[in-house]
């Protein structure tokens, strides 16, 4: 037998990957364009929208079929996708929607068998069951690789203190990994729930992602079982979930880039000041070219990186360009987005300046959306 | 299936141009910058028809199961791969080898099977650019005439890569200026044909090793059939010839793209070794933790990685048949500002040492320049992406 040759460079969907991708695009198109802004007024979501995501089937396709899933291998590439195509319709709902599926990814990674059956299990069954991840902690400069969020030892359980913000349905969450450091021993992670007794959330407010109605999560003295810490014996590999989660964002900066990009080049040709549509002069139309040049680019970058995790080629350095390039370019297209539109991109009726404010968290999230 | 890496088959290519770079083209880097018009003798080692036939090679197919059974990569994927390669090494030399000029690009493109017989193995440049016609090549005034069995030629040509060394020259001329484009055409014209006269070597900022010739016709006389396309002036005939010949830039443009994330690879490459042990460059740490000199180092991978990417695409989608026009321009705006911007930053990083004429660094800040604008300025290629995006022609975004 000869090795398997490498495969040719291709951007081609899988079947499967063009199926998923037609109904998530036409779900944000039917089911998050017309109520992101409501949410985002609200600071809410309703269960009933997340209810009617499940529908897509998502959250099944790469769960084993001992769990009720279909048992198709972790594709780093359909997630993203899936991502790119959710934040397509509103990012604060993709996060929400994807949040799930984060915690399951990461569960499938790095928890034993034993670990998957006993964790997932509760989040197959009917209806919505809301899990996230609790990386970040609150103050300026956070740095993962220094958590605050501590735990110690105490005879074969866990103690947890500390201080998590940015967690998506911090207070109904049926599951949350809490990424802490575990003393002596680096990072690890522990799956508790926020009616563990020493846990308590309250809610934040940001400059966007309202519609997620982001907590804070306290952990005063949490006492976690040693079947509950991810990965029992085995070291927790935070590196692997930051980068994971580095591809998630510039997926979510890719689709919010595309409602942008598809927004100005409607209002813009429909616009007319001097006595023409506005995309008749080179300064407008100029912007426009290179929001596209811009987001393909990062796309292409995306791509690469989910595509390498997929074949279990090293990705650090892929995803890190990735995560870079959707933070400086992502922001980029969102300022112009709003600029396109003048004072009109200024007024909340417009979605642009909603993208606006919501692509400015893709430079801060961390350990959010991995694929 | 979504694979961005490539495969196997174009390993060999791009280690043999990469070792023709660093063998070849790198030892006389600095001579040739120096000695602007002499004709690099070394690069007579570079078998032409050798470089040619490992850089042309017969589609791959995809075979895998679940790979649409037209997944190709060929022909204009392994051009840009080894290109890139070429101009790691030197730019202005990689313009200065034989048969690799846009001349034969068009030949190849647009030439009957006949033609291709008399001029497939020549080596042509182009003429296109007057001193008053640049970007806008609709407006070109060098004329070509019908007299008898000949064509008569008048205009004068500046830019012209490679027209001094070539031993052919594709010039454009027009039939009849009222008629606009579509009495633009393109015609062949051997060196050595009385009435063509190179009159000047230009002195350019940089890629000096490639030769830039003004070239003069008056009343030159070629054979009737040495036109490339029809003659028809009419609205179809436009289609038919400038069209065509416009088209020979979709499949170059993004080889000049190829062209900037080599010579910026190269900046790069001479960048990390001259600022040695004073950055390391490490993935899994915040970029808020490195270095201001370590962030400006990543962002400009990041801009580069984007910027290959973007070329592999357009390369991609010519091998697979797909019309590319507004991706092979979108790679060579990207690919030609993000060259620009990394050569010149990486001067600045190095300091006297990026200034000075001891490293290749200046050189290709200089070289770079270039490459943002032959074959189509940055505004060219963002009118081209803004009119298709917004569905403009060139009369309403001009």
């Amino acid at each position: 037998m000869t090795e398997p040759s490498k495969p040719l460079f291709d951007l081609t969907l899988t079947d499967e990957q063009r199926l998923m991708r037609d109904s998530v695009r036409k779900f944000a198109q039917t089911e998050m364009r017309p109520v992101a802004r409501k949410y985002d007024e609200a600071a809410e979501t309703p269960v009933d929208f997340y209810t009617k995501s499940l529908d897509l089937g998502f959250n099944a396709v790469q769960l084993p079929e001992e769990l009720g899933g279909f048992g198709a291998a972790r594709s780093p590439i359909s997630n993203m996708l899936l991502t790119e195509d959710f934040a397509y319709g509103d990012m604060s709902l993709a996060i929400g929607a994807l949040s799930s599926l984060s915690f399951i990814n990461t569960v499938l990674d790095q928890g034993s068998p034993a670990q998957q059956a006993a964790l997932l299990e509760p989040l197959t069954r009917d209806g919505f069951h809301p899990a996230a991840l609790a990386l970040t902690e609150p103050g300026a400069r956070f740095n993962p690789k220094q958590l605050k969020t501590r735990a110690t030892r105490s005879g074969s359980d866990y103690v947890l203190h500390g201080e998590k913000t940015l967690v998506p349905f911090g207070s109904t969450a049926e599951r949350l990994l809490v990424v802490a450091e575990l003393e002596g021993e680096g990072p690890a992670a522990f799956v508790v729930s926020p009616k563990d007794k020493g846990v308590s959330s309250a809610r934040e407010s940001f400059m966007g992602l309202r519609p997620l109605a982001l907590s804070r999560v306290t952990l005063d003295g949490v006492n976690v079982p040693k079947a509950h810490k991810l990965g029992e014996d085995k070291p927790f590999d935070l590196d692997r979930l930051l980068d994971l989660c580095k591809i998630g964002n510039a997926a979510l900066a890719t689709g919010v880039g595309q409602a942008v990009l598809d927004y100005v080049r409607v209002y813009c040709n429909d616009r007319i000041a001097f006595g023409e549509p506005i995309t008749n002069r080179q300064s407008v139309a100029f912007m426009i070219a290179d929001i596209a040049i811009e987001l393909d680019g990062l796309r292409l970058l995306t791509y690469r990186a989910a595509s390498r995790a997929e074949q279990n080629l090293p990705f650090r350095r892929e995803a890190y360009l990735a995560q870079l390039q959707a933070a400086d370019k992502g922001m980029k297209i969102g300022t112009d987005g709003v600029q396109l539109l003048g004072g009109h991109g200024f007024i909340r009726e417009h979605s642009v300046e909603l993208w606006y404010r919501n692509l400015r968290a893709i430079a801060i999230l961390q350990g959010c959306i991995s694929v | 299936m979504i694979n961005l890496e490539l495969p196997e088959r174009f390993e060999g290519l791009t280690q043999l141009m990469r070792a023709v770079s660093t063998n070849v083209l790198r030892p006389i880097s600095r001579k040739y910058d120096k000695q602007e018009h002499d004709v690099p003798v070394e690069l007579k080692v570079i078998d032409r028809r050798g470089t040619a036939a490992a850089a042309v090679r017969p589609d791959a197919t995809d075979k895998s199961p679940d790979a649409k059974p037209r997944n190709k990569n060929g022909a204009a994927m392994s051009s840009v791969l080894s290109i890139e390669q070429m101009c790691w090494g030197d730019v202005g030399l990689m313009l200065s080898v034989p048969g690799a000029g846009l001349g034969n690009a068009a030949i190849n493109a647009v030439a009957t099977p006949e033609q291709k017989e008399r001029f497939g193995n020549c080596y042509a440049s182009m003429a296109i650019t007057e001193p008053a016609s640049g970007s806008d090549s609709g407006s070109i005034s060098a004329t070509a005439r019908l007299d008898g069995d000949e064509w008569v030629l008048d205009g004068e040509k500046i830019f012209v890569t490679a027209g001094g060394r070539c031993d052919t020259v594709v010039v454009w001329a027009t039939l009849d200026k009222r008629k606009g484009k579509s009495a633009i055409k393109s015609f062949v014209v051997p060196k050595g044909t009385p009435g063509m006269e190179v009159v000047k070597l230009e002195h350019k900022l940089g890629i000096r090793a490639s030769d830039t010739a003004t070239i003069l016709f008056t009343n030159c006389r070629i054979p009737k059939d040495n036109i490339l396309g029809s003659a028809d002036v009419s609205e179809g005939g436009k289609r038919e010839a400038f069209g065509k010949v416009m088209q020979t830039f979709d499949n170059t443009r993004p080889g000049v793209a190829a062209m900037s994330i080599g010579c910026a690879r190269a900046a790069l490459d001479l960048t990390l070794e001259l600022l040695g042990d004073s950055v390391k460059l490490d993935y899994a740490k915040s970029q808020w933790e490195a270095s201001s000199i370590e962030a400006e180092l990543y962002r400009m991978e990041a801009d580069w990685e984007a910027a290959r990417l973007l070329v592999l695409r357009a390369a991609w989608m010519a091998d697979n048949g797909e019309p590319n026009s507004m991706e092979a321009s979108m790679s060579k705006a990207k690919a030609g500002r993000v060259g620009n911007a990394i050569t010149l930053r990486c001067v600045e990083l190095c300091g006297s040492v990026g200034y000075s004429e001891e490293t290749l660094l200046e050189k290709f800040a200089r070289d770079s320049k270039i490459l943002d604008i032959f074959e189509g300025t940055q505004q060219i290629q963002q009118l081209i992406v803004a009119r298709r995006l917004l569905n403009k022609s060139s009369s309403e975004l001009k």
